[in-house]
C-alpha cells in the first residue's frame, strides 16, 4: 500500500490559449509520478484520467484514503510497470484536485466559479503538454487513457503526433453521441436545480450543491455499469429489511448503493468542476476539429495505436472504437484493436480483467 | 521473437513477399507469419483476426492486429492500401469466397490465397469408398463441426480466378508437408497456395 503524497504543482508559464478564444493565466497543473525517469527520458508513460478521476492513479487518495484508482494496473511488476517506466498522471484543468479549475482563485483573488472559461478536451491536453514541456519530456514512451482519458489520449495523438510513440485508448470514443450528451445534461440540470448551487457562487458559503451533485453522480454511475452487472450485484434484493416499506426509503439494495455512491462522491468532487468537465466531453468531436474527417486527424502519424472496447459497455460501445480503428486504417496508421468480453460494462476498464492486463502489458512492452 | 517453424504454405508466402512491402494478413492467428515477415523482411505487416485471445497474443508480440471478421471488415481498408493481402486457410470458411477474393484484390495489389484441396485423392477415396464426408489429415473435423463451409478444389479455384479476371501469377502445391510439382495437382495436392493480381 502506498501512502498519500502531496501532489507536485507545475506552474504553466505565460498564458494558456483555449479553444473558446479565451486565455487563462497563472494555470497550475497538479501531478503525480511513480517510478524513475531514465537519463534519456525515454521511459515516460502518461496516464490520462477519466471524468471524476485524478492524479492519484497508484497512491492513496488524500481525501478518501482509498487506494489509487488504477492500482491494479500501475505499480511495481504490474502491467504498467513502475520498475521500468516513470508513470506521470496529471489532474486535468477544470478539475478540483489541485489543477486550476472553477474553484481556484482568479487573478482578482475570488474563486472563478462560473467565470471560469468553458474548456475542451484539447484544452486539457494543452495543459498536460505544457507540463511535459516543463518536465523536458519531448516524446512519451506511451500515453494511456480510459473513457475521458481515452479522449485526451486521442487528442494528444492527433494534435501533438510527435509526442507519443504508443497510444493506448480503452473504452473511449472520438465523439460524444446524443445519448452521451443527454445523460450529462441530466447531471448538469440536477446540479443547477439545487438551490445551493446559487448560480455557481457557492464557494465560501455554508451550503454547497451536494444533493444535485449526488443525483448527477447517481445517473452517471448507472451508465458505467451493465444491466447484467447490476442484476448480478443487486437483483431485486432489499436493503436491511425483509419487506418493502411502502415508502420512499432505499428499500432496494441498488437504491442504497447509488445513494452511497452519490453522497460519497460529493466528499471529493466540486459541482462546478462536474459541469465544466462534462461540457468538455460533450464538445469533444475529434473529426470536427480536423475538417469533418476523422482519418485526417491521424494523417502522417508514426505512433502505434491500440484500442480496447468491452462487449457490455453501452456508454462507449465497441462501434465507437471500430469507428476510430477505421479512421486509423484509412490514415495508414499502425493500429491494433480488441473487444474484450467483460460483464461490468464501461467500468470494466477499472476492474479485474486478466485479458486487459495482458493487452496493456503487451502493448506497452 | 520469431524462429518458430512456419507451416509450409506460410513459409512459401514468407519467401515470396518483397522486403519492406506492406502486408495485410487476414486470419493472422497468433501472428507467426507477420512476426517472420517483420523480422526477416522488414515488412510493414498488419493483421486481422476474429478470436480476441489470439489478437491479444499478437498485440503482446508487438504486432498491429485488429479484431475483425474478414466477411465484413475488409471494407474498412482503402483500395490498394497494401502490396499484398494474404488469406491463408480461410477462403473455405468465408460466407462468400468469391466476394472475399474481390476484396483481397481491392485492398492488395497482389494476393496470396492458400486452402486445403478437396479433390486430393484421399478426400476422393473417403467419399467414393467410404460414402462419408471425408475426415482426413488436411480436413480433420467432421462435417457438422467444421468451419469449412465452402469446400474448394484446385480446379474450382482456377475457375473462380478466371471468372473474377484475376491473374494467377504463381501457384505452389503441398502433400505430406512438402512442396510437390504442379502436374496432377488437383489429385495430388493436400494444400495449394496461389499468388494473384488483377
Amino acid at each position: 500500500m502506498n501512502t498519500a503524497i502531496a501532489s507536485h504543482i507545475f506552474d504553466v508559464p505565460g498564458e494558456l490559449a483555449l479553444d473558446s478564444g479565451e486565455t487563462l493565466t497563472g494555470v497550475q497543473i497538479a501531478y503525480e509520478t511513480y517510478g524513475t525517469l531514465a537519463d534519456d527520458k525515454s521511459n515516460a508513460v502518461l496516464i490520462c484520467h477519466a471524468l471524476t478521476g485524478d492524479q492519484y492513479v497508484a497512491s492513496d487518495h488524500p481525501i478518501t484514503g482509498k487506494p489509487g484508482w488504477w492500482e491494479r494496473m500501475v505499480g511495481p511488476g504490474k502491467p504498467i510497470d513502475t520498475d521500468r517506466f516513470q508513470v506521470i498522471c496529471a489532474n486535468v484543468i477544470g478539475s478540483c484536485m489541485g489543477s486550476t479549475g472553477p474553484a481556484s482563485l482568479a487573478p482578482d483573488g475570488e474563486p472563478y466559479a462560473k467565470r471560469f472559461p468553458v474548456i475542451t478536451i484539447r484544452d486539457m491536453v494543452r495543459g498536460i503538454v505544457a507540463l511535459l514541456d516543463g518536465l523536458g519530456i519531448d516524446r512519451l514512451h506511451s500515453v494511456v487513457g480510459g473513457s475521458m482519458g481515452g479522449m485526451q489520449t486521442l487528442s494528444l495523438a492527433a494534435n501533438w503526433p510527435e509526442r507519443a510513440e504508443r497510444v493506448l485508448v480503452i473504452a473511449s470514443t472520438a465523439r460524444h453521441s446524443a445519448q452521451n450528451i443527454a445523460f450529462h445534461e441530466v447531471g448538469r440540470q440536477a446540479i443547477m436545480a439545487d438551490p445551493a448551487w446559487a448560480g455557481g457562487d457557492y464557494y465560501g458559503s455554508d451550503a454547497s450543491p451536494d444533493n444535485g451533485l449526488a443525483v448527477a453522480r447517481m445517473a452517471a454511475h448507472i451508465t458505467y455499469l451493465s444491466e447484467e452487472g447490476l442484476t448480478g450485484k443487486f437483483g431485486r434484493r432489499l436493503q436491511d429489511r425483509s419487506a418493502k416499506s411502502f415508502g420512499f426509503d432505499a428499500d432496494f439494495q441498488v437504491e442504497s448503493y447509488l445513494r452511497y455512491q452519490g453522497s460519497g462522491f460529493t466528499q471529493r468532487f466540486d459541482a462546478n468542476s462536474y459541469l465544466y468537465i462534462t461540457r468538455a466531453m460533450d464538445y469533444f468531436d475529434l473529426a470536427e476539429e480536423h475538417g469533418g474527417k476523422l482519418a485526417d486527424a491521424f494523417v502522417g502519424t508514426s505512433s502505434r495505436f491500440c484500442l480496447v472496447s468491452f462487449d457490455t459497455d453501452w456508454l462507449y460501445p465497441t462501434a465507437e472504437s471500430r469507428h476510430i480503428v477505421h479512421a486509423l486504417n484509412a490514415a495508414g496508421a499502425k493500429v491494433s484493436f480488441v473487444e474484450l468480453s467483460a460483464p461490468n460494462g464501461h467500468d470494466s476498464f477499472l476492474l479485474e480483467l486478466a485479458e486487459l492486463d495482458q493487452v496493456v502489458r503487451g502493448f506497452i512492452e | 521473437m520469431s524462429g518458430s517453424i512456419l507451416r509450409p504454405d506460410l513459409a512459401v508466402i514468407a519467401n515470396h513477399v518483397e522486403p519492406r512491402s506492406r502486408v495485410l494478413d487476414i486470419g493472422c492467428g497468433d501472428g507467426a507469419l507477420m512476426a517472420e515477415l517483420e523480422s526477416a523482411k522488414q515488412v510493414d505487416a498488419r493483421g486481422m483476426e476474429l478470436d480476441s485471445v489470439k489478437v491479444g497474443r499478437c498485440v503482446a508480440r508487438g504486432l498491429s492486429v485488429v479484431q475483425g471478421d474478414a466477411n465484413s471488415d475488409l471494407a474498412d481498408y482503402p483500395d490498394k492500401a497494401f502490396d499484398y493481402a494474404i488469406l491463408s486457410q480461410t477462403l473455405q470458411t468465408a460466407n462468400r469466397p468469391d466476394l472475399m477474393l474481390d476484396e483481397l484484390l481491392r485492398v492488395g495489389r497482389k494476393a496470396f490465397v492458400s486452402f486445403p484441396n478437396f479433390a486430393h485423392w484421399r478426400t476422393r477415396a473417403a467419399l467414393m469408398f467410404g460414402g462419408r464426408m471425408p475426415v482426413t489429415r488436411a480436413l480433420p473435423v467432421s462435417w457438422y463441426a467444421t468451419e469449412n463451409i465452402h469446400h474448394v478444389t484446385v480446379e474450382d479455384f482456377r475457375d473462380l480466378a478466371r471468372t473474377k479476371r484475376a491473374q494467377i501469377e504463381r501457384a505452389w502445391f503441398f502433400a505430406n508437408e512438402s512442396e510437390i510439382g504442379a502436374t496432377g495437382a488437383n489429385w495430388r495436392a493436400e494444400f495449394a497456395v496461389f499468388q494473384l493480381s488483377r
